[in-house]
């Protein structure tokens, strides 16, 4: 256990010291952009599967987290001129609120109820914040970049480093509880709730923790993308797109393993990349809908479900 | 601003609206309600039976609900074979049912939006019938008449599969899948084959709803996703599956969407329906009409 997170570590290092090189290395802009947006799915895959994953709970509502996140920035550089840093704390801690209140509200219905109003509280933020003239309201807002601190040249190459940094924290984090007590607990009540809450496992505390953590993370993945676009709108930050590719890329890395979203987000990211760059995005989204159908269907544990098997094969056939 | 024509106008429009609203909900009734499939998709198969309309409509100018009757038979068909689907996928393997029953249904309602912007683009699209575009005069009201249609047949079909449900052998059969399925195996009927022709029906209805979709307003590809709302709404407001109380929670829920509107605007138009939604999840779970306690 202690070795594997010495290995976790020097893993996460390598992957920071390479993504620093990288903005130092490489001159040409669009591998930033592209990579940039396959960090922000592995965030939102990692924080989707803590609650659907582990909990079992079918949160719709990833848009609405990251909506938030992306206002939350918006609203505080509108309004104070916030440096990139404070706001994404802030919407890590908007995320959290939300998440809590989402679980108070939400986590005494199960299966479908949920998953119904998670979508619901997306469609009702989204509308509000539509009539909120300040942050621009329909029409959206335009964001002019500030300039950009060392060591880095561009804007976007800061971005990326950023969300490098918060896959490193996501999945840190998404390690920690799968290997912990809380885990555990999730597994539990994901398997069967009322016998898990029978045996003293504290239900509804372990789902509440797992919104908070899960909401926090999301809406700071939202937050640096009014500055990747140096626009925002409530249409497209809010849209449905995230919230079914944070739930397609969990469910088809496989969500039995912290490793399964992330696997799927750079899968699914790099496609969807490659997709946008040749053919429209339309198709884009039909790739990602008939894939997740595809997986639910013929592999429901997902990528990682499929090598844990071929692996299961390979040692019965040795002894 | 405010005055007792106005509300009186928004009262008489969202009861007509209402009723429409009954009408696109009582498929997800049945298949929701009954048979606790977790049928996301519902409203996306309604707007895929809007375009069938409109095709039909377009192109060899048939009336918009001769069209949705035409189509019935063929949705009827559809849902048939999506139960079996859905049925050998999910609920007779038994374990996780519910997280990937529910991903499975909400990609296939993304997989029918993509192909139907492929298919026409993303304008907004019309029928042409003579009762679309005219109105009818009721002292200072303007009550527009594709309402008045959407009305009658919703009215119609709500009482219909009322009678479906509670007169006829297989409506009651299906009934009683709902309340026990067990007992009905162990009466030797197969719950799984009533389940199958409930979810036809269930689907084939759509075919009209979807008619009457494209008769109120214009329809777009993504129009499925406000739909979640009001259906959902409407279904958990009635209290699972019973058809009666799907046409008062839908007449509901058309009346505050209209006061709504006159009062603060359009723009916050979409979010009413969730937020009732949302208000009877925390409040009354069971519904107005609830079959379960």
């Amino acid at each position: 256990m202690k070795r594997n997170d010495i290995y976790f570590s020097i893993g996460a290092a390598l992957f920071l010291a390479g993504a620093l090189l990288m903005t130092q290395v490489i001159g040409n802009q669009y591998p930033f952009f592209a990579c940039y947006v396959i960090l922000q799915f592995i965030v939102l895959a990692v924080a989707w599967s803590i609650l659907g994953g582990y909990a079992g709970y079918v949160n719709f509502g990833t848009s609405a987290f990251f909506g938030m996140g992306v206002y939350t920035a918006v609203f505080l550089f509108k309004a104070f001129g916030a440096p990139l840093a404070v706001q994404i704390a802030a919407a890590a801690a908007v995320g959290a609120l939300m998440g809590f209140a989402l679980g108070f509200l939400t986590l005494r219905m199960q299966g479908i109820y949920f998953s119904i109003a998670t979508i619901a509280l997306t469609i009702i933020i989204e509308t509000t914040i539509t009539n909120w003239r300040f942050v621009g309201g329909a029409s959206g807002i335009q964001m002019q970049r500030p300039p950009v601190t060392a060591p880095f040249d561009s804007y976007v190459q800061m971005l990326f480093f950023v969300q490098a940094l918060l896959v490193v924290l996501a999945v840190g984090i998404a390690r920690y509880i799968q290997n912990s007590w809380i885990g555990r607990g999730l597994q539990a009540l994901k398997d069967d709730e009322l016998a898990a809450e029978c045996t003293g496992v504290p239900t509804l505390r372990l789902k509440l923790l797992a919104c908070v953590v899960s909401g926090a993370l999301m809406c700071a993945a939202g937050a640096p993308a009014a500055m990747y676009l140096q626009y925002a709108d409530p249409a497209s930050a809010f849209n449905l797109n995230y919230s079914v590719s944070a739930l397609a890329m969990s469910l088809i890395g496989g969500t039995a393993h912290w490793a399964g979203p992330i696997i799927g987000a750079i899968l699914l990211g790099s496609t969807q990349q490659l997709l946008t760059v040749t053919i429209s995005s339309e198709v884009n989204v039909l790739v990602l809908g008939v894939m997740l159908v595809l997986f639910v269907v013929a592999a429901p544990e997902g990528i990682i479900g499929l090598i844990r098997r071929v692996r299961g094969n390979r040692s019965e056939g040795k002894t | 601003m405010f005055s007792f024509e106005l509300l009186l106008d928004a009262v008489v429009i969202g009861v007509l609206l209402g009723c429409f609203y009954a009408a696109v909900s009582l498929g997800l009734s049945i298949s929701f309600g009954l048979l606790d499939v977790p049928h996301v998709a519902h409203p996306a198969f309604l707007v895929l039976a809007s375009y069938g309309v409109y095709l039909l409509n377009e192109h060899y100018g048939i009336d918009p609900l001769v069209a949705g009757l035409m189509i019935t038979p063929l949705f009827f068909l559809f849902g048939l074979a999506a139960y079996r689907l859905y049925y050998e996928t999910f609920e007779r393997r038994g374990t996780d049912a519910g997280v990937r029953g529910i991903a499975f249904f909400f990609g296939v309602a993304f997989i029918i939006e993509v192909l139907i912007i492929l298919q026409f683009g993303v304008d907004q699209r019309s029928v042409t019938a003579a009762y679309v575009g005219k109105a009818w005069r009721l002292g200072d009201m303007r009550i527009p008449f594709r309402l008045v249609v959407a009305f009658v047949v919703a009215a119609a079909l709500t009482i219909l599969l009322t009678l479906y449900l509670s007169k006829t052998f297989m409506g009651r059969a299906i009934r009683a899948v709902a309340q026990d399925q067990e007992a009905l195996r162990l009466m030797g009927a197969n719950p799984i084959r009533i389940k199958q022709w409930a979810f036809g029906i269930a689907t084939a209805v759509l075919g009209i709803a979807g008619a009457l979709l494209i008769i109120v307003a214009p329809v777009e590809p993504t129009l499925d996703r406000t739909y979640i709302g009001r259906t959902f709404c409407v279904v958990v407001m009635a209290g699972l599956g019973s058809m009666s109380g799907t046409l008062v929670a839908a007449i509901i829920l058309g009346v505050a969407e209209t006061i709504v509107l006159t009062l603060f605007g359009a723009s916050w138009a979409p979010a009413i329906s969730f937020a009732m939604l949302l208000g009877v999840l925390a409040v009354r779970p069971q519904g107005l009409f609830g079959r379960r306690s």
